[in-house]
């Protein structure tokens, strides 16, 4: 089983919400429709060619105000097919909002909380989105490309 | 300059408040607090804890009192200037995460299959020389926790030798800089190999006595087995790695899983837990799998040591740095590199535009981190004791659970 064939597989279970592939990154990478695609990442986990069981890492990019768009990163591992899939999805950054897949890999839960705190995109129907890394009573989201730092933090300046 | 905090009685509530809300309490629980300031949460973590008299209801874990933004430095500075910060990320097992980053550096440029052996093998040396000095501090910190003091004298007087031997190659006792991309920093120092081979022989008859001390001591046993119990599938659920998973039965090494470096020519086996004192996947387990990984790395080292003194012999030619990139322009695209660290599987995740040497995004995923939050999961109804002892086991370094 290679990139190609779960591209394949997937377009023949979910048509319009796989969006494109791409071979050049390293593992190679999927792209999906950024909203309703739990039952996508569910596939990939149950079924029995792929079985993604295992959610390395996720990752959130900011693409800045003027391509106006965000971005979430799934990398995943099947550990009894040895396969690498890394699933993309792009949205509206004026509306980070995408469904969470903290119930599908619990991993997920810290690393959506985690991005939540530092890039502000929100998951839907996530149990407990909290800042996890910075304060509670910290204002804005750091790895936002826009982010303006508060002058003083506690009377401690911020901007040295 | 003077000290700028502003005292005001509300920002230790409002700076991480606490979750449970006291009000739905049951009669007869209470909710308190493990850390940040507590020798045994290794470092400055902190346990919001719920309990019913002795039994352990609810454990919330709040991080971020190391967090010393990583990914906001790694995308601000070029490639081979991030390599000090990852040091800062695991500072116990530094060498290991140099290796994994400069790795991924050196994937994304398409250089690895030019690196010199000589420079793959005392890569894997030092790095598995620092594997078995963070397990040195997991098992003796873990022994201390759980009341066993010997050990842990025992295991800091024989990863003082490890940490000069590290010293020696760059000066840095924990914190090295010593991989570069590309390279190393420096050859091994004259005589280093001969040293590394006594050091070798002395280890192995201490690690003996450390079974025999520790490992099987009836009390440890006690303490440990049946205790914290990690079932497979949530394991891997969770995304845990490292000794963690292995504790619970998976024969899942990156080393071996994905074969990076040199690995591939070494010989070592990669030891799981059994159960052998009580059930799979207990903290016996966990801390059993880290002694052998002990033994397995020394054999690795004495592998490494026979290769760098006979067939990729010292040439004073040898130049470490010969590759070493003066421009880092990887193409531009999406790369994610993990490898093997003591802990678990250390991530980077890589977004670069082909047009400078500073990526766009730098990602670390922490081994750390992502093993912490199955604490919540594995330690309802133990006892407080047990919930120090299950802390202890997860071997956790809050420098890379905060980055």
């Amino acid at each position: 089983m290679n990139t190609s064939l779960i591209f394949d597989l997937l377009k023949a279970s979910f048509g319009q919400k796989v969006l494109q592939i791409d071979l050049n990154d390293q593992p190679q990478s999927i792209e999906i429709i950024a909203q309703e695609n739990r039952e996508l990442f569910t596939f990939l986990r149950d079924d029995d060619r792929l079985y993604f069981d295992m959610l390395s890492s996720i990752t959130g990019i900011d693409n800045g105000p003027e391509v106006n768009t965000m971005e979430v990163i799934y990398n995943l591992y099947s550990i009894p097919f040895d396969l690498h899939l890394m699933v993309k999805i792009k949205f509206d950054r004026e509306t980070p909002l995408v469904p969470t897949v903290s119930d599908i890999w619990k991993t997920a839960n810290w690393h959506e909380r985690e991005i939540f705190d530092l890039l502000g995109i929100r998951f839907e129907g996530h149990p407990d989105l909290r800042r996890i890394l910075l304060p509670s009573d910290w204002e804005g989201h750091p790895l936002r490309k826009d982010d303006v730092l508060q002058e003083r933090y506690h009377g401690i300046k911020v901007d040295y | 300059m003077a000290i700028q905090y502003t005292y005001h009685p509300d920002h230790l509530k409002n700076s991480e408040p606490i979750y449970t809300s006291v009000s739905s309490l049951k009669r007869g629980e209470m909710v308190f607090n493990i850390g940040p300031q507590h020798p045994s949460t290794h470092g400055v973590l902190r346990l919001e804890v719920v309990t019913d008299g002795e039994i352990v209801k609810e454990v919330i874990p709040h991080i971020g009192y190391l967090h010393r933004c990583f990914e906001k430095h790694a995308e601000s500075m070029p490639f081979n200037q991030t390599i000090p910060y990852v040091d800062r990320m695991d500072y116990m097992s530094a060498m290991n995460s140099e290796h994994a980053y400069a790795m991924g550096v050196e994937r994304m440029l398409g250089i690895t299959d030019q690196i010199p052996k000589r420079v793959e093998y005392i890569r894997v040396l030092v790095a598995e020389l620092n594997r078995i000095a963070s397990h040195f501090v997991a098992i003796g910190t873990y022994g201390l926790d759980i009341g066993a003091f010997t050990p842990f004298l025992w295991l800091m007087r024989d990863r003082e030798h490890i940490l000069r031997l590290l010293e020696w190659t760059c000066g840095a006792r924990m914190l090295y800089n010593y991989i570069w991309i590309g390279g190393l920093y420096y050859d091994l120092p004259l005589q280093f190999e001969e040293r590394c081979v006594e050091f070798s022989a002395y280890l192995k008859p201490k690690l003996e006595h450390l079974e025999t001390l520790l490992i099987t001591n009836k009390i440890f046993i006690e303490r440990t087995a049946k205790v914290g119990v990690l079932p497979l599938d949530l394991a891997v659920n969770y995304g845990v790695t490292g000794p963690m998973l292995r504790g619970s039965g998976l024969k899942y090494d990156l080393r071996r899983v994905d074969g990076y470096s040199v690995y591939p020519e070494l010989d070592f086996d990669i030891p799981i837990g059994t159960g052998a004192m009580g059930t799979v996947g207990d903290c016996w387990d966990r801390t059993y799998v880290r002694m052998q990984e002990c033994r397995e790395s020394l054999k690795i080292i004495d592998q490494c040591l026979t290769m760098l003194s006979s067939e990729l012999k010292r040439d004073k030619d040898f130049n470490p740095r010969a590759l070493v990139p003066k421009k880092i322009r990887p193409k531009a695209g999406d790369y994610y590199v993990r490898a093997e660290n003591p802990k678990g599987e250390l991530g980077f995740f890589f977004r670069t535009d082909g047009r400078s040497d500073i990526p766009v995004r730098c990602k670390a995923r922490g081994c750390s981190f992502v093993n912490l939050s199955v604490l919540p999961e594995i330690s309802k109804g133990v006892m407080i004791s047990d919930l120090i002892a299950i802390v202890g086991s997860l071997d956790l370094v809050l420098g890379e659970v905060d980055r």
